[in-house]
């Protein structure tokens, strides 16, 4: 008897999750059809030849991943280090590090700002930092780009106070970049950070004044160790799409100024060597990969640590 | 008179900030503001004037563009909200099971692969089933759009279901309302504002796309975003202004509104 009501529920439980599959079904097949799956693809291309007019040769080959690294001569067939790739990887790791450092430096004090409004301000100051997050990427970066241009605002307004002669060249320069990224990704820096300030305790920072603490340590030692979660989850979310960039270096960088994004479509497009863009897709996506679990670390350590 | 000291206070944050809303919002304003202008240059004000729209319009180019831009969203944001709901009912208010976590994963997996991969990705796949299919139609930017915009749509649903007050559903079971009547006449008209804030949040997705879009695309299929992207390495006129101020407009008019739907009904405790 009780083993029959025992079986009864467990039927029941069976049919729930079954039911919560085939729920989640529509959603889990398009994004595995269409965004996973690709993903193992491109794992796959890596280790093939490329074909003569791009897409590959059905063989195996390590060459795309050696092409990564190094370059083979044409003429005699001698090994060099890739040094186009390296100074590609590296700069794409300087630009979006440097980003990331601005966008904290800009996006901590406002997001101190909004969380220091009164409750019922928070919320419009917020959507204010948003407004420009929602609206078109490439429509900022032509922004940006309209700003800095030679003919643009800038050099035209310093030119005609006198100041300057000649316009300055910003656009096409690592420093376009950099500040096309700042501009595109500093509100995903200001809402975690906004997030962690939102719930901070000033009853600690009243503490520490009561301990004559002056603002600077009570910002150092008590506000930046106890949203530190935030910073770093801010810091992510900038770094990750900023290292990956595709548009902010394809309309501000030129054609000189290349990042990885840029590397790998030209692989696809006029270098015609797929096995190398997938081999360097690979690579993006692991680097991504280790940031993101540094991350994840992070978060479930400071977790931890807040509640003991 | 001494100021009161006041411990939210740190010197200097407040100019930063007000100094950051000030460079966010300048180079959209240029933006809109040249749109207007009456000659060519996009930095020597000559007057006011609607030419530059009235060049847009009557672009074949761009209209064609825009239509299909708006044509994938509808229907890619229709296609991802749809499945999001679904899959935020299966994830949300359920004991924990065997593969939860994996569909979470799953689900945000398109957040986290960075959007050249998948561009790349897709190039790739679609152009072997190009091949065998023969098919080149608006489908694969429709399946590909509706594909990243899953992770967006299901964000505010589910924040929704989880704010929901389970009382009502509660009490439809115990009035012997079967699970797919208190579905349908408890859940979803509660649930309607996540949805709808949903799909918006899909569609601007979708309507901004440009990576993704530039890959998949075949010759002839340029999207709006697309299409600017291959004219801002030419020589740029104010019609770039005045595409985006429409496009600007656009966008801020659907997260105005995602903004309002998706607040929480004002409670009276505060």
């Amino acid at each position: 008897m009780t083993l029959s009501a025992q079986d009864a529920t467990e039927q029941r439980q069976k049919k729930h999750v079954r039911d919560r599959w085939l729920l989640s079904a529509p959603a889990l097949i398009l994004i595995i059809a269409a965004s996973v799956g690709p993903l193992l693809i491109v794992v796959l291309y890596s280790f093939l030849a490329p074909g003569s007019y791009g897409d590959v040769k059905w063989e195996f080959s390590t060459e795309g991943w050696f092409n990564v690294l190094f370059t083979r001569d044409i003429f005699d067939d001698t090994v060099s280090l890739a040094d186009a790739h390296f100074s590609i990887f590296w700069r794409s790791i300087k630009l979006a590090f440097a980003t990331t450092v601005f966008c904290l430096i800009f996006g901590f004090p406002t997001a101190y700002f909004i969380a220091t409004r009164a409750p019922h301000n928070r919320s419009l100051w917020l959507f204010l930092i948003t407004i420009p997050f929602w609206t078109n990427m490439l429509i900022r970066t032509f922004a940006i780009q309209e700003v800095i241009r030679s003919e643009g605002i800038i050099n035209t307004l310093l030119m005609k106070i006198g100041i300057i002669s000649a316009p300055i060249q910003m656009m096409f320069t690592d420093f376009a970049i950099m500040l096309g990224m700042t501009y595109v990704f500093l509100p995903l820096m200001v809402l975690p950070l906004y997030a962690s300030l939102e719930k901070l305790d000033f009853r600690l920072i009243e503490a520490g004044y009561d301990l004559y603490a002056s603002r600077f340590g009570v910002l150092w030692r008590i506000i930046i160790p106890l949203v530190k979660p935030g910073i770093i989850a801010g810091s992510i979310l900038v770094f990750v799409p900023a290292l990956s960039s595709y548009v902010v270096p394809r309309v501000l960088g030129g054609g000189k100024n290349l990042m990885v994004g840029n590397l790998i479509e030209l692989q696809f497009g006029q270098g015609r060597n797929w096995p190398l863009g997938a081999a360097l897709s690979v690579t993006l996506v692991i680097i991504v990969l280790f940031a993101m679990l540094y991350y994840v670390r992070n978060a479930s350590k400071s977790g931890g640590s807040a509640h003991g | 008179m001494a100021k009161t000291f006041s411990i939210k206070r740190q010197p200097g944050f407040a100019t930063i900030a007000m100094f950051c809303f000030f460079l966010l919002y300048l180079p959209i304003a240029t933006l809109v503001v040249y749109s207007f202008n009456s000659g060519s240059s996009i930095a020597i004000w000559e007057g006011f004037s609607l030419r530059w729209f009235q060049s847009a319009w009557n672009n074949q180019q761009v209209i064609e563009a825009s239509v299909r831009s708006l044509q994938i969203a509808a229907v890619a944001a229709v296609i991802a909200t749809a499945c999001a709901t679904l899959a935020a009912i299966a994830t949300t208010r359920t004991a924990p099971y065997r593969g939860l976590t994996i569909k979470y994963s799953i689900i945000n997996m398109p957040l986290l692969v960075p959007e050249i991969v998948t561009a790349v990705a897709l190039l790739i796949l679609f152009s072997r089933v190009k091949v065998w299919t023969g098919y080149s139609g608006l489908g694969y930017l429709i399946v590909a759009h509706a594909a990243f915009c899953i992770p967006f749509a299901y964000m505010p649903i589910r924040a929704r279901l989880e704010s929901m007050d389970l009382s009502l559903e509660r009490a439809a079971s115990d009035l012997y309302a079967s699970s797919f009547q208190t579905f349908r006449y408890v859940t979803l008209p509660l649930l309607w504002p996540g949805i709808l804030a949903g799909l918006m949040l899909a569609f601007v997705i979708s309507l901004d796309d440009v990576v993704i879009t530039e890959f998949v695309k075949s010759g002839g299929q340029d999207t709006l975003p697309t299409y600017m992207l291959g004219q801002l390495r030419r020589v740029v006129t104010p019609e770039m202004n005045a595409i985006s101020t429409v496009f600007l407009v656009i966008s801020l008019a659907i997260v105005t509104l995602f903004f309002f739907l998706s607040r929480t009904p004002q409670k009276d405790n505060e």
